[in-house]
């Protein structure tokens, strides 16, 4: 067992883990945070990205013991719930449509922040390309595509 | 799936790291990024017992200007050797090839000197690396020593790095102002390549060097087209002709993407699109 010290969503957490426990698992089966999902056995998807001090990860491909010392934010923490508000990306994902079954949302919604982070109006084609590495079985990603673009307008319009 | 249980080592410096390698032997495993590994790991394909986390180790990351090279730390991720202005300036095909590697999530774990160590037939660092004449500086416990980008790639997955060796920084010789250009074929979005080129030329055209990636087991030169190309003018005539002695001395594998013959065609063709992208043709 390793002892591992690490901010999750704003709290401080601190946990025995075994070495080989990714931090997908540790996120879901120790801390119940369960919106970030598992979607493949390969690290193609994309369905468990977070944000690993402050850019995006697959977090299936990487070790909860990689994680000590450092910030975690996942889906279940990038809106201010106490508010009952969504994230500009989230509220923009419903507006557009841009999700059918939503397995692939929290990943596609945690990706899109972090592309616009880097590039606040991106172009159509520099969001295909920020988000090559999520994975959608449904909508054939044009909607996703829509909302990301959504929420640049959006949050431009709030800055 | 997970790993196979390891024990688990976090050193803060090349030193430290050394001494656990030595201590474990065949029985430790590197780990850098992880972007390789870990899937190994996870389909137990290898089950080391004990991981060496480089992660710890500040002096392994960065980049600097060191004269007529610039240094890329082994632990510099390849999202931050992309964005890089000194790459960008010096040797932009290494930027150019960064950029390209799987997707934005995989490159801000995955490292330079983890993707190199790795050797990856189809990896996008090798062919930049070795087109440049990168040298590639590995440690060990007697010391560091200096290994040109030719003796450096031995074999599939298997480079001049010894089993208690780390690869520390790689130096890539300025090629400033050259144009560059990493045209790069594949089935799907963020995939490996099927076959890729990693073209850079001086003027329009001095001098040319293009490194081919999954064109055998190890990243070649197109020395005939390089040669072709010497002093020839940029025109798309000449360069396409030149680029037809681009499959010249290749070994590609056939697999479910493409039979050797098909590989060797997109050779040329790519071969071809990098020269005159890279002359801004
Ligand atoms: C879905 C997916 C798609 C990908 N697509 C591409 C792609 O299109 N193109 C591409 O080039 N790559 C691709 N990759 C691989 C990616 O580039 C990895 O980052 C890279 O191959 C390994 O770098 P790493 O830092 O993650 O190394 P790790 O996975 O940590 O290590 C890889 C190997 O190198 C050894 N090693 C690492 N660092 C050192 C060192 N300093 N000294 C000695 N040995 C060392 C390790 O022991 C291990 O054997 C992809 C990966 C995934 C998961
Ligand atoms: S579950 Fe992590 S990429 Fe698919
Ligand atoms: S909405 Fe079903 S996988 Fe994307």
């Amino acid at each position: 067992m390793t002892k591992i010290e690490l901010t999750v969503d704003g709290a401080a957490v601190s946990d025995d883990v075994e070495p080989r426990m990714l931090l997908v698992q540790y996120l879901r089966e120790k801390l119940g945070k369960t919106g970030t999902v598992i979607g493949c056995d390969t690290s193609n998807c994309g369905a468990c990205t977070v944000h690993l001090d402050g850019t995006s990860v697959k977090s299936c491909n990487v070790l909860a013991v990689q994680a000590s010392g450092r910030t975690v934010t996942t889906i279940e923490g990038l809106a201010d719930t106490a508010e009952g508000d969504l994230h500009p990306v989230q509220e923009a994902f419903r507006e557009c449509h841009g999700l059918q079954c939503g397995f692939c949302t929290p990943g596609m919604v945690m990706q899109a922040v972090d592309l616009l982070g880097e590039n606040p109006n991106p172009t159509e084609e520099e969001v295909r390309l920020g988000m090559e590495g999520n994975l959608c079985r449904c909508t054939g990603y044009h909607n996703i595509v829509k909302s990301v673009l959504h929420a640049a307008e959006t949050q431009g319009a709030k800055a | 799936m997970i790993p196979v249980k390891f024990d688990y080592l976090a050193p803060t410096s090349v030193e430290e790291a050394l001494s656990a390698l030595g201590e474990h032997g065949d029985e430790a495993k590197i780990l850098a990024g992880g972007q390789s590994l870990l899937p190994v790991l996870r389909m137990r394909l290898n089950a080391p017992e004990v991981v060496i986390d480089l992660g710890g180790i500040s002096s392994l990351r960065g980049i600097r200007d060191d004269g007529d090279a610039i240094v890329i730390g082994a632990m510099t991720t390849h999202h931050d050797v992309r964005d890089h202005e000194l790459v960008k300036e010096h040797v932009l095909l290494i930027s150019k090839a960064a950029a390209e590697v799987a997707d934005s999530q995989i490159r801000h774990r995955g490292t330079f000197g983890g993707a190199l160590a790795h050797a990856d037939p189809a990896g996008d660092l090798g062919a930049p690396a070795l087109a440049l004449g990168a040298q590639f500086v590995i440690a060990g416990a007697g010391g560091t020593r200096t290994v040109e980008a030719d003796d450096f790639f031995v074999d599939l997955f298997e480079t001049a790095i010894g089993d208690d060796e780390i690869l520390t920084e790689v130096r890539i010789p300025k090629h400033t102002g050259w144009g560059a250009h990493y045209e790069k074929f594949v089935r799907v979005a963020h995939q490996w390549p099927i076959v890729a080129v990693a073209a850079t030329v001086k003027g329009s055209i001095d001098e040319a060097k293009i490194g081919l990636t999954n064109m055998g087991s190890t990243p070649l030169r197109a020395r005939a087209t390089e040669a072709a190309l010497a002093g020839a003018s940029a025109t798309e005539d000449g360069v396409r002709a030149a680029a037809e002695q681009a499959a010249e001395g290749t070994n590609p594998p056939s697999d479910l993407n493409g039979a050797a013959d098909y590989r060797q065609h997109l050779a040329r063709v790519l071969t071809g699109r990098a020269v005159l992208k890279a002359a801004g043709v």
